[in-house]
């Protein structure tokens, strides 16, 4: 008989996999919403890349912009960053978070690879990721002018994720803040 | 109409697929040969449907017949007609209909070339195949048809082919991996055959091991494309990123590994029966599972297709039925006695458990790895990222145990064998491999220790290799005998374990001699790196079939001695307007020479450009290629072809065979 069990193990250990594959389905990360929609900013004091000054969460006040959360250990972070550029080169204000990385090698990375960001704020530990809930690299977060998050997008933003879902929303949020 | 002549036949095919499914195993039941007999006709049928509906799908993407939403979503008319075929596999609902066609195809091949099994066991085989088929079948046609129409009001041209699909290695990347992944279907299908039929013994070892070969050669073709695509395509010189959508490849490759030495044990002695079952369920599954991850959408990765959680849905209630029911009837049906064959420790038994302890914790811990995340955020423990440093802290060490083994391998024998003879034979072998792995690195300032450890065991490998085939060829009186006994085999095993000790001296020194410079240039400049000298000539405007690009041209020379014209661009795709970099490589067996172009640097026309040096990084590659040609070799062996061997092979043969 504890011969025959033994032969259960396999079927076992293979059904609890099935069940975390079957939460991982509810918790499709592009489909999730983060918890911060329509809350400020988590609070956050950290160093900027590059640059001798820290950042808060006020830095980022002022304009509808994009957080894009980034590391140059991450393979889709490079298929984004071109576009990312596009998107500067328009005008679109784009804010990085350098996710739990090397100063240095992000600095290579910017200097090599051009830079769309006004700033980088440098999250060496994931600390602020942790507080946005950065599931991994690149995540995007749209921001009012008042540092509200309004969108949150996984994965890489391309000219189809920008078209269809980024600028209509920041159009909106654009002509809202400027109407009143 | 032909779209609607593609989807037809593929539904024509889901029939079939179900018929082959249930009444040949009715028969097997009920030992109605005439039901059984229906079996191989079915499969045959079902390629024949599954072929109408490929090249249906194939025209349509040939004619731009942008009425097709797939071919308006994935096509463009400017595309070249090559990549327009393989255009049909470069998203989720062809490369649907490629698996299927390839499931199809291993059908009937196992129909034709395994005719001369017990009518019982073939029946089976086939049944449970159509049963697979019967799943990716309905799963293309209710969540992924590939045939749907955008009527009226189709688009005038298409949205393009992502452009980083868009080359040579990634029109046969997809159809090789596809072979391996599915190709385990036949070994998991011969498997539940036998659990099926309660017999598991050599015999059904001996039917699986030509397919389970053939398969994982092809897998390892499969992979080394995607590994050699990353590096030219991408354009920053990686090759290994250990990727979710990779690993979900590499997995089965893994377990697949194991079950080809496991099975040599089963086939030869008798050994490890439930066991090697266990691991033919195991490398189908996790092709499976590779499935899921990739389309589901619960890991993100560069690789993946367009995901949507129904079809996730689908995916994972399918691995349910087949992974679950198939090992529920292992619990339920394997021998739960523990075999009543012997052997020593020290014996080639216990060397290929050891292979087989190695590349189960392989699998496992890139399983975890690739899970770990979803684990934690299951668990609702937050987010994670897993790395390459968790990969390779764990992989390394775990080659390193391995390859000392491997070289054993081959020059041990079954049940029973002594140390002291080990020691006779490898003595010299040992001696040599110390001295190449503390001489060869000298030939590359500066002497690196990983390269050093690298190139030891890697000799050890191929040195202990050569000694046994010299062993071989002159104890036998008559050089003609001795030649006899080196069967197709051992010869493909000798050709595979070649080639992984190619692999790892390439991945190591690839790994430790890079070299890479990232800095701005314009033209008229130059920079050496590693004794090439690189000089950046000009910068031209290139217009392709479908593309705009920027091109600079690079003269490399070594000593005043021109080593190679590179021309690197910078592409923008006009239909998507995406910009991709494709990476100018100056290939050779002991070194690469690799430019990318990043962006422009100011008005004045510098560029920041990326420069590598990338020595024996072919040598990778080619090392899958070996391991592949090996398998395939080793299938040749003639007593696959014998319907009736004695059951634990005769002796001239059970010496090797691993």
């Amino acid at each position: 008989m504890g011969h025959r069990l033994k032969l259960f193990l396999p079927l076992i250990l293979f059904t609890l996999l099935a069940i975390t594959l079957f939460r991982g389905l509810s918790l499709d990360p592009s489909e999730m919403p983060s918890a911060l929609i329509d809350r400020p900013l988590p609070a956050f004091s950290l160093p900027a890349l590059g640059q001798a000054r820290t950042l808060t969460e006020v830095d980022v006040l002022g304009q509808v912009a994009l957080l894009n959360v980034w590391a140059t250990w991450c393979v889709s972070c490079r298929v984004e960053h071109p576009y990312l550029k596009q998107l500067a080169d328009q005008g679109i204000p784009i804010f990085g978070i350098n996710y739990k990385d090397d100063d240095a090698a992000a600095q290579r990375w910017l200097d090599e690879l051009g830079n769309p960001y006004r700033f980088n704020i440098a999250d060496r530990e994931g600390s602020l990721g942790l507080d946005l809930g950065v599931y991994g690299a690149p995540e995007t977060y749209l921001l009012d002018a008042k540092g509200v998050v309004r969108y949150r997008h996984v994965g890489v933003v391309d000219e189809n994720v920008w078209r269809t879902v980024l600028e209509p929303l920041y159009r909106e949020l654009t002509t809202q803040g400027s109407a009143p | 109409m032909i779209p609607e002549i593609g989807h037809f036949a593929l539904i024509i095919a889901l029939c079939l697929a179900l018929i082959l499914a249930l009444v040949p195993a009715w028969g097997a039941w009920r030992g109605n040969r005439v039901a059984m007999a229906l079996a191989p006709s079915l499969a045959i049928g079902l390629l024949v449907f599954i072929g109408i509906s490929f090249s249906c799908l194939s025209v349509a993407f040939l004619q731009d017949d942008f009425s097709v939403k797939l071919v308006a979503s994935h096509s463009n008319s400017l595309l070249p007609p090559i990549y327009k075929f393989s255009a049909v596999w470069g998203n989720h609902e062809g490369s649907l209909v490629l698996w299927a066609l390839i499931l199809s195809l291993w059908t009937a091949a196992v129909a034709v070339f395994s005719s001369q099994l017990p009518l019982l066991v073939l029946s089976r085989v086939l049944a449970v195949m159509g049963a697979i088929a019967v799943g990716f079948l309905s799963f293309s046609l209710l969540t992924s048809n590939p045939f749907a129409r955008t009527l009226p009001g189709a688009p005038a041209d298409g949205s393009d082919l992502n452009p980083l699909l868009q080359d040579p290695g990634l029109i046969i990347h997809p159809p090789l991996l596809y072979m391996g992944y599915v190709g385990f279907s036949v070994a998991f299908s011969f498997a539940i055959a036998a659990l099926l039929g309660g017999r598991l013994d050599a015999s059904w070892a001996r039917w699986s091991r030509p397919w389970t070969n053939i398969a994982w050669a092809f897998l390892s073709l499969g992979i080394m494309l995607g590994s050699w695509w990353a590096y030219y395509e991408l354009g920053w010189g990686g090759w290994w990123f250990w990727d979710p959508v990779e690993n979900a490849s590499f997995m089965p490759w893994l377990a697949g590994t194991a079950l080809i030495h496991s099975l040599a044990a089963t086939e030869k002695r008798g050994l490890f029966k439930s066991w090697t079952v266990l691991l033919a369920i195991f490398a189908f599954s996790l092709s499976l599972l590779g499935t899921f991850l990739v389309r589901s959408g619960v890991l993100t990765s560069v690789h993946a297709f367009a995901t949507d959680p129904a079809r996730g849905m689908f995916i994972l209630v399918f691995l349910a039925i087949v992974v679950g029911g198939s090992l529920t009837l292992y619990a339920v049906r394997a021998p739960a006695v523990s075999s009543r064959v012997t052997f020593a420790w020290v014996s080639r038994e216990s060397l290929l458990l050891c292979n087989n302890v190695v590349f189960l914790v392989a699998v496992l811990t890139v399983l975890f790895g690739t899970l770990f995340p979803l684990i934690v955020d299951a668990l609702g423990q937050g987010k994670v990222s897993v790395g390459p440093p968790y990969f390779n802290a764990v992989f390394v060490p775990l080659m390193a145990l391995l390859i000392p083994v491997m070289g054993l391998g081959p020059v041990s024998r079954w049940k029973s064998d002594a140390v002291s003879r080990w020691r006779h034979e490898l003595a010299i072998p040992a001696v040599l491999a110390v001295l190449c792995g503390v001489t060869l690195p000298l030939l590359h300032a500066p002497y690196n220790v990983w390269v050093a450890l690298a190139v030891l065991l890697s000799s050890w490998l191929v040195l202990g290799l050569a000694r046994d085939v010299w062993q071989r060829l002159r104890s036998r009186p008559g050089v003609a005998r001795g030649r006899g006994r080196l069967t197709p085999g051992y010869i493909g095993m000798l050709i595979a374990h070649l080639g992984f000790a190619t692999s790892v001296i390439g991945i190591v020194a690839t790994s430790q001699y890079s070299i890479e410079h990232d800095l701005k240039m314009s033209p008229g400049e130059s920079q050496v790196l590693a004794g090439y000298e690189f000089r950046f000539v000009a910068l031209t405007q290139v217009r392709g079939a479908n593309f705009l690009a920027d091109e600079a041209r690079f003269e490399v020379t070594r000593d005043g001695v021109s080593v190679a014209a590179m021309t690197p661009q910078k592409r923008r795709y006009l239909a998507s307007g995406q910009v991709m970099t494709e990476a100018a490589i100056d290939a050779g067996l002991f070194r690469d020479l690799y430019v990318a172009m990043g962006e422009p640097v100011g008005d004045s026309g510098a560029w920041a450009m990326r420069l590598h040096y990338k020595p024996l990084v072919r040598w990778m590659w080619l090392g899958a290629i070996l391991m592949a040609v090996g398998a395939f070799t080793a299938v040749l062996d003639q007593r696959y072809r014998r319907h009736r061997a004695p059951v634990h092979g005769s002796s001239e043969v059970a010496l090797h065979g691993a």
